[in-house]
């Protein structure tokens, strides 16, 4: 296993676009075939090709109300524009969706900082897996890093985040399975501080955003932070699965309530799923996505880059070649 | 977009049609347009909600409304028969062989879909009805893997194989079978690693596994929240391992679930099993109908009513059912009540299961369960103070008693007050729900709520 973290430091120095673009082949091939033969097969903007857009965008899983404010906007601007042509629409449409999905500049600032950063979600979206990957970067970018296994509920996560935290060469804080996942965080938050560690990771248990009681134990659990450690930047990253549909928003939406979210991990963008989900949330509830997950090596964590991301989404094949 | 939403929008189509008494065809396309939007909401992929469009519009077109019925209410008469239809028309279980020849089930599907966990809950399910499983790990990938199935595998009481990450998959499941033939056991299920279905070289472990050895089942695994892609997912994993049925996991959650339709629809597999918890026994039956009305956001009261009557007896229900049409429900009757919804699980499970709630819109954080169990107890410690003639005859209750009472409670008076106030409430709903519910076909709807507190 370490034969392959080194195998993927090495693979990173191919460069971070060539890694995204090969993550997202699967992703752009399938959403791009399906507009290339829009886009070709139309010469004309009509009701036809608005109403395939439409359907392309909602397979992709942007959801109905999104892809509805998208196409509104989108005939808006072709109208205002008097374009014409097709080609033309669709650098429209990957402008204004790229728009929505700016990262903040200060998005990443928790890496500058002393910080604390959880990282929440539903059951098997992938958190402990982008933990793993997360301390990895950060410690391979000399950081100190420290991680916190408070998922105390599921049958061996604590070991699962101790063989990435062993791979990552950092230090994990841990209890039992079964403990008060508050008492770890209490912990690690002050080993955190007497360290001086750069980055404290926080994994916690997947739980439904519908369960009240687990809801409430994160809230306990951020409370303690902010007491133990009010100095410190707090960065709070939900983790979604990319192939999930529009229950990603109410999970997003469900877990702001209870905590302060500062932005997003998609997860597994290299399966055939088209994460327009992301796209949606941006829309929505105003988060931006921070990283998405394209693959199983630890460097396939990648910070999420609205414009390579948005088009390689819609390139056609032949700007591929590029 | 929960029922409430798409019905109010289906009434909004036909309000200029009460009276005609026949779906017109344009009337019908209207509808469908918000069938549609809700189908999709739901994350029931594009290909399928078209197909299913088209024929339910065909269906729907000139039929009459029935008497009983409004317009719109027909419309979801109609799509919700034609979804069930879909869904498949029954229940399905998983045939295990007969004594003590091992029936083989390898589970399969994506990362995070939750097989290593539902591996063990099928184990416990079998074991229950006293057969010996065998829960075999050969998740040689993902970190801890084979020790979550092996705590797994121990919450549940049944037998674990494992060789550990150095073995293929393939040996791994043939020495497992050696080892199942010693020690009897006559289930053996083999939890495998998560994979993308394009991944062609973790495919081809799946693949070797099934040349190999005979597997009688091969289950997908997939979490009820996937969206659009469920379709390709299914496609792939079946066309490839040709499964034999499918589970869905996480359906606790508020999703609407339209992958399962989506699954049926590409596959034509049934759905077998629901994962509905974090505990090991939240596994259950599937049951097309509930999950079409859960497609539709019809909530899933059908499931509630099942649980329900599970309780009763027949008889009793029977003659609760009559007590309630006149409304001489009483006081030992709403006592029992609460103790059988208790039973049923709580008040939070059960408020999960009606309409509208714990889906889309209504926040089941709006309800909070642990002060509805409050109110529960204050309800029966106020009713455990009456003598038995209050208890029988509700309307005995005058301020000299209901004082007594409250002391004997050890409450406010107040507290009696309202309490009596919500118990002759929640006579009255009862009695209209009875009414209400009679017609269906599903039997009669036997659950009072007085929801004390």
């Amino acid at each position: 296993m370490s034969e392959e973290i080194e195998n993927s430091g090495k693979k990173e120095k191919k460069g971070f676009f060539s890694r995204l673009a090969a993550g997202l082949a699967k992703t752009r091939h399938s959403i791009s075939s399906g507009l290339s033969s829009i886009f070709s097969a139309f010469s004309q903007i009509d009701d036809d090709f608005y109403e395939e857009l439409e359907e392309t965008l909602i397979m992709a899983d942007i959801g109905v109300n999104a892809t509805m404010e998208i196409m509104d906007n989108l005939r808006e601007k072709v109208k205002e524009n008097h374009i014409k042509n097709p080609e033309e629409c669709k650098q429209l449409l990957i402008d204004s969706i790229c728009e929505q999905m700016s990262v903040p500049e200060d998005a990443y600032e928790f890496e500058n900082k002393p910080s604390v950063v959880m990282v929440i979600g539903v059951n098997g979206v992938g958190k402990t897996t982008s933990i793993g990957k997360l301390a990895g970067q950060l410690k391979n970018s000399g950081k100190r890093v420290i991680v916190a296994a408070a998922d105390t509920f599921r049958a061996g996560a604590i070991d699962q985040l101790a063989t990435w935290t062993e791979r990552a060469g950092v230090e994990l804080i841990s209890q039992s399975e079964g403990s008060d996942p508050a008492a770890v965080v209490f912990d690690a938050v002050n080993a955190a501080k007497s360290r001086k560690a750069d980055v404290l990771l926080c994994d916690t248990a997947g739980r439904l955003h519908n369960k009240k009681n687990l809801m409430e134990e994160l809230r306990k659990i951020n409370k303690i932070v902010d007491r133990e450690y009010p100095d410190a930047y707090r960065e709070t990253l939900v983790v979604l699965d990319g192939t999930t549909g529009q229950n990603a928003l109410a999970q997003a939406k469900q877990f702001g309530e209870v905590a302060d979210i500062t932005g997003i991990i998609i997860t597994k963008l290299d399966g055939t799923a088209k994460g327009g989900i992301a796209v949606a949330i941006s829309k929505e509830l105003s988060i931006p996505v921070k990283y998405i997950g394209v693959g199983e090596h630890i460097d396939d964590l990648q910070k999420f880059d609205p414009r390579s991301f948005t088009e390689a989404l819609f390139a056609g094949e032949e700007d591929n070649q590029k | 977009m929960a029922f409430e939403g798409l019905s109010a929008k289906l009434q909004n189509v036909f309000k200029n049609l009460r009276g005609k008494g026949r779906l017109s065809e344009s009337d019908v396309k209207a509808a469908m347009k918000e069938v549609k939007m809700a189908l999709l909401e739901a994350d029931v992929s594009f290909k399928v909600v078209k197909s299913f469009i088209n024929d339910v519009t065909e269906r729907a077109v000139g039929q009459d409304v029935l008497n009983s019925l409004t317009p719109g209410q027909m419309v979801i008469k109609i799509v919700n028969e034609e979804l069930t239809k879909l869904m498949g028309d029954e229940t399905v279980e998983i045939e295990l062989k007969s004594g003590n020849e091992p029936t083989i089930i390898m589970m399969c599907g994506l990362q995070g879909a939750g097989k290593t966990t539902m591996a063990a809950k099928l184990a416990g399910k079998f074991k229950s009805k006293g057969r010996k499983p065998l829960l075999v790990a050969c998740d040689i990938y993902r970190p801890a893997a084979i020790e979550q199935l092996r705590i797994n595998a121990e919450k549940v009481g049944v037998d674990f194989f494992q060789m550990g990450t150095g073995h293929a998959p393939v040996d791994i499941v043939k020495a497992a079978l050696n080892h199942a033939k010693a020690e009897n056991e006559n289930v053996v299920i083999i939890d495998t690693a998560g994979r993308l279905h394009i991944d062609e070289e973790m495919m081809q472990e799946l693949i070797t596994i099934k040349e190999e050895i005979k597997v009688d089942h091969t289950l997908l695994t997939v979490d009820s929240m996937t969206g659009q892609d469920a379709v390709n997912v299914a496609e792939a994993f079946n066309s490839k391992l040709e499964i034999t049925g499918v589970i869905l996991t996480k359906l606790d959650g508020d999703t609407r679930g339209g992958a399962a339709l989506s699954i049926k629809f590409v596959t034509g597999k049934p759905i077998l099993y629901i994962g509905t918890g974090e505990k090991m026994g939240d596994v259950e039956q599937f049951y097309p109908d509930r999950m079409a009305s859960r497609i539709l956001g019809m909530g899933d009261i059908l499931t509630l009513i099942d649980k329900a009557e599970a309780q009763y007896n027949e008889e009793k229900s029977k003659e609760l059912e009559k007590k309630i049409r006149k409304a001489e429900f009483d006081f030992n009757d709403y006592l029992e009540q609460i103790e059988n919804m208790r039973n049923m699980g709580g008040l939070s499970q059960i408020m999960e299961m009606l309409p509208g709630m714990g889906m889309g819109n209504v926040n089941l954080n709006d309800f909070d369960a642990d002060q509805g169990e409050k109110g529960l107890k204050m309800v029966e410690s106020i009713i455990h103070s009456m003598t038995a003639k209050e208890r029988a005859n509700p309307d005995l209750l005058n301020p000299s008693r209901k004082n007594r009472i409250a002391k004997g409670a050890g409450v406010d008076i107040a507290d009696v007050n309202r309490m009596v106030k919500q118990f002759y409430e929640s006579r009255k709903m009862m009695k209209q729900m009875s009414g209400m519910f009679s017609g269906k076909k599903k039997g009669k709807f036997k659950l009072p709520f007085g929801f004390g507190g």
